[in-house]
């Protein structure tokens, strides 16, 4: 009796850590995506809403730090679900770091909004957003399925979204050079996309640190030979 | 769908009827209070008929069949027991008639059941999955945490999905009679927006890439008119150049018609069947003369006699439709171009690859990861061959079909472009 009240609260403790994560991870993705709509629209209306929602996140990374601890010296897991248990405090910094991200682009919008840039530039940012977004779709999908099956996409999607911030880098700075009125507003979006950039390295952190809660191992440094992804792949030369 | 479940309500009631007649000839007025209320149902989803009421009517049809199916189920075939009567049936058959995604979860959002419509929308779905971790967007965070509280009435709630391909679903929560277990069904409400959304993009990028092209006419007119009038040599390369602007804002407009018709349009039915070589044929004969204007040799190299995918056929064309084009258009210099189709991988991950190669200028590194953006093109100055638009529309349809694009290029070797899809 007593025995299967504190197995199954200790079940509600784990399962309170992954819903508040799965919650920010939600939240984070919403404002990443905003803000790639703030900034592409000039809207100082959801840009402010974006800044605002920020609080949620650190709340949340709070609250599981807290729970976690607690869980940690009542329940003194073992190896695996001590694991998740830190996986958890690690992902909620990961999802924290995410959220500062998208803020910090919403914070750029007034700037950027001063003067017209090409629609081009903003399509290119639009790409790499797109891009990123499926990665952390993708990541905290496996988060939810605890399935290792898909991470396999994450690191060849992660050296696409370092490639493309490489290209739009070359982009902007062609673009500063040719008129240096152009200089204050794509130093901005260097920093927008840079921090999409960022955001996808987080959401490969989350990869990891969820590749290890389940397998117990670190997870493989390459890309694996057959790999597949729903998208454009620049394949490596001589392949 | 309206219609789908109106029929089911009308044989619910029959069967019903059947059974009532031979167990208690008492009730036997009861079919007619039966038949009223399957009526009135009838006659409400007739006149309303919106999008949310029809939502409303699958799940009604599904209460329905629950609560009927145990006792009236099988009473035409069989007189034994009730036990016999149900046999057969199970929640998964009787979610699985309904077309819109089912989903039934635990008062902890696990999940029990899904249909294949839920199972096909939204992979990941194995029993037991919480779907509180699955759907994060803060709307249906709020209506799942309602969901999980013990005197849970029912709630609705929109679900949005932008990546990889822009889906949104009106969501509706209610608790399955007394067992504790909660029904979720999704309307797909993609269309609406997506037409919403298409409306203001289609303004705001036919205006500005229309702009370049008209600039350069009006341009040209004026100088025609003026300066140029008695040139005729000037006269009429200006007027070849005003052509192929022309040219150019025709092909734009039906690769944004064509783009977004693909953005509205659901997603793929996994029953349906195309065969890559015939479709890849196909391409071939019809690029013909294109290839012949460009004197591009076009050779094929088929591992295969059949390439069965899940797909639409009209769009399998189009992906390999702009990659011939491109291979003509592009490498020309080459002047011969190899279109290949081969399989890769083992069982549940067997894919084809189809892959045109030509031999001309090659694109550098940098370009490589862009070439799929919308109007991204090379060479933006240069040539105003085209609009930039193709390997979006490629990228775009291949997303749809569960199936990617990998590029490989060398600047003065040559591009090879291969679509990878699964095969059925
Ligand atoms: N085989 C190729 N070789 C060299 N460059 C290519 C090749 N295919 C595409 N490109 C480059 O990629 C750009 C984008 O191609 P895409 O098919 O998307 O558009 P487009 O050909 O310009 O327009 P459309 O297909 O609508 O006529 C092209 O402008 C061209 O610069
Ligand atoms: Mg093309």
């Amino acid at each position: 009796m007593q025995a299967s009240h504190i197995v199954r609260s200790y079940d509600d403790d784990l399962k309170f850590l992954a819903n508040r994560i799965a919650a920010m991870g939600g939240h984070a993705e919403r404002m990443v995506d905003d803000s790639i709509r703030a900034l592409v629209n000039m809207d100082q209306v959801l840009a402010r809403k974006v800044i605002a929602d920020d609080a949620v996140l650190d709340e949340g990374q709070r609250e599981i730090d807290e729970r976690a601890i607690l869980i940690i010296a009542r329940r003194q897991p073992l190896a695996g679900d001590l694991r998740a248990i830190i996986g958890a405090i690690r992902i909620a910094a990961d999802i924290e770091r995410i959220g500062d991200l998208g803020k910090n682009i919403a914070k750029r919008v007034v700037a950027v909004s001063e003067t017209r840039q090409p629609l081009r530039l903003f399509r290119g940012i639009e790409a790499l957003a797109e891009l990123t977004l499926t990665q952390l779709k993708d990541v905290l999908d496996s988060f939810a399925t605890q399935s290792v099956d898909r991470l396999g996409l994450v690191r060849d999607r992660d050296a696409r979204i370092d490639a493309m911030f490489t290209s739009l880098f070359r982009e902007l700075l062609t673009y500063m050079m040719e008129d240096p009125r152009n200089i204050t507003a794509c130093t901005h979006l260097l920093f927008c996309a840079k921090n999409i950039e960022r955001i996808g390295d987080h959401a490969t952190n989350i990869a990891e640190t969820v590749f290890y809660a389940v397998t117990g191992t670190l997870m493989p440094a390459e890309r694996p030979k057959h790999d597949k992804s729903p998208d454009v792949v620049a394949a490596p030369k001589g392949s | 769908m309206r219609a789908e479940g109106a029929a089911g309500l009308s044989e619910e009631a029959a069967g019903k009827e059947t059974l009532v007649a031979r167990a208690r000839s008492r009730l036997w007025r009861g079919r007619w209070i039966l038949g009223a209320a399957s009526l009135a149902l009838l006659a409400t989803s007739a006149m309303t008929g919106g999008p949310v009421f029809a939502a409303l009517a699958g799940m009604l049809f599904v209460t329905a069949v629950t609560v009927f199916l145990p006792a009236g189920g099988e009473s035409g075939r069989t007189a034994e027991g009730p036990a016999l009567r149900t046999a057969g049936f199970s929640t998964a058959d009787l979610i699985g008639a309904v077309r819109d995604p089912v989903i039934v979860v635990d008062q902890q959002t696990s999940v029990v059941e899904t249909n294949a419509a839920a199972r096909s929308a939204f992979l990941l779905l194995e029993p037991g999955t919480l779907l509180s971790l699955r759907f994060r967007s803060p709307e249906m965070q709020r209506l799942l945490q309602h969901l999980s509280e013990a005197g849970f009435e029912g709630g609705e709630a929109e679900y949005l999905e932008r990546v990889p391909i822009e889906r949104l679903y009106r969501v509706f929560a209610s608790p399955a009679g007394s067992s504790g277990l909660r029904v979720l069904v999704f309307r797909d409400r993609s269309e609406t927006r997506r037409i919403e959304r298409m409306r203001a993009d289609f303004v705001a990028n036919a205006s500005h890439e229309m702009r370049t092209p008209l600039a350069s006419i009006a341009g040209f007119i004026e100088t025609l008119r003026g300066s140029a009038r008695n040139d005729p040599a000037a006269r009429d390369s200006f007027l070849q150049i005003m052509q192929n602007q022309t040219d150019r804002m025709a092909r734009l407009i039906d690769d944004l018609l064509s783009l977004s018709r693909l953005e509205m349009k659901p997603l793929i039915d996994p029953d349906s069947r195309v065969d890559l070589v015939a479709v890849v044929n196909d391409v071939i004969g019809a690029l013909a003369p294109l290839a012949l204007d460009c004197e591009v040799a076009v050779t094929r190299e088929f591992a295969l006699d059949q390439a069965p995918v899940a797909g639409s056929r009209d769009e399998l064309f189009q992906v390999f439709e702009n990659l011939l084009q491109n291979a003509c258009k592009y490498g020309r210099s080459g002047a011969s171009a190899v279109v290949s189709i081969a399989e890769a991988g083992s069982a549940p991950s067997r894919e084809f690859q189809v892959t045109v190669t030509d031999f001309g200028p090659g694109i550098a590194e940098e370009h490589i990861p862009r070439l799929t953006e919308r109007f991204y093109r090379v060479d933006t100055n240069g040539s105003q061959k085209g609009t930039g638009l193709g390997l979006s529309i490629v990228k775009h349809i291949l997303t749809r079909h569960n199936g990617y694009l990998s590029i490989v290029s060398e600047l003065g070797k040559g591009s090879a472009f291969t679509v990878h899809l699964p095969a059925a």
